[in-house]
């Protein structure tokens, strides 16, 4: 089975990167750019008989740092 | 004193920590690579070196937290075995939960390579007690994700505990109430961004961080 898994900071976490970022396009003359925040996708190919257990362990121990960051689950 | 530096893929500065420690202590440090399951018998320190451990993928300091060596240096750290992250070795200290928060993306996205004053908060731990309270030292740092991040409850415990080691005394990258150099609650932990084993000898332009070292050495034995 194929996930994805969208890691984004949790807010009120600085995000300079998402900062950068929205300047640059109001640079480029885009009006309105009220907040950008970056995030990670994972695509993840998996073992049709893979528990939703381990999915979700997979998330804290590794791909989000549960610290500054939250994860969701999308099934293809 | 005998200690150890462990060496991952893309790690910069085990080279000149291990120097740092040899000067200091008279003794070589092993050199423990990442895939061992062991450490030597006897330590006094371990020190996670500076660098790019495993290109910085997914975040700085991830993928170093999870490799073979650091569960034996949890393990160590956890029977009370003094040990110092710095820099990169910070940011693997925090993925690994020995230390709370996360060290982002500096505030101003530049790398910053430079001396920075320091203030020494706590001269109490084995690790400042060649400082006093109080003291400016300058260190150089070399990051891009020195950006200290904890949750407000988290900081006011820290600093309740009396666990900043050390603090920015100019504005460099962004992090929480200045937060430079963190120990862990008994104290035999420490993680810092700025760099003290090349601030060890009058060559360097100074030699505030051999005092780091001098005083573990003597706290340690």
């Amino acid at each position: 089975m194929k996930l994805r898994i969208i890691v984004t900071l949790k807010n009120g976490v600085l995000d300079p990167q998402g900062k950068a970022i929205q300047h640059a396009l109001a640079g480029l003359g885009f009006a309105g750019v009220e907040d950008v925040r970056a995030g990670k996708i994972f695509e993840l190919e998996l073992a049709d008989d893979t528990s939703d257990a381990a999915i979700d362990e997979m998330c804290r121990k590794l791909l989000a740092n549960t610290v500054i960051e939250n994860y969701r689950v999308e099934r293809a | 004193m005998k200690s150890a530096v462990i060496v991952f893929p893309g790690s910069n500065c085990d080279r000149d920590i291990a120097t740092a420690l040899e000067d200091v202590t008279g003794t070589a440090p092993q050199m423990v690579w990442h895939g061992e399951t062991e450490l030597p018998a006897g330590l006094g320190l371990i020190a996670l070196p500076g660098g790019f451990s495993y290109g910085d993928y997914l975040r700085c300091g991830a993928i170093a937290a999870r490799s073979p060596v650091v569960r034996a240096v949890v393990e160590a750290a956890e029977r009370g075995v003094p040990v110092v992250g710095i820099c990169n070795g910070f940011q693997i200290l925090t993925e690994t939960g020995l230390l709370p928060g996360a060290l982002m993306r500096n505030a101003g996205l530049n790398f910053v390579c430079r001396d920075v004053s320091l203030t020494v908060d706590n001269s109490q731990s084995i690790f400042t007690s060649g400082y006093r309270s109080g003291e400016t030292i300058i260190v150089p740092v070399a990051h891009h994700d020195g950006n200290y991040f904890a949750d407000a409850d988290t900081l006011d415990r820290i600093e309740g505990e009396g666990r900043v080691a050390f603090r920015y005394a100019e504005d460099v990258n962004g992090s929480a109430r200045a937060i430079a150099g963190l120990l862990n609650k008994a104290g035999n932990v420490l993680g810092m961004m700025p760099h003290p084993e090349r601030r060890i000898e009058a060559a360097h332009g100074g030699t505030d961080g051999r005092r780091l070292f001098e005083g573990l050495l003597e706290a340690v034995g």
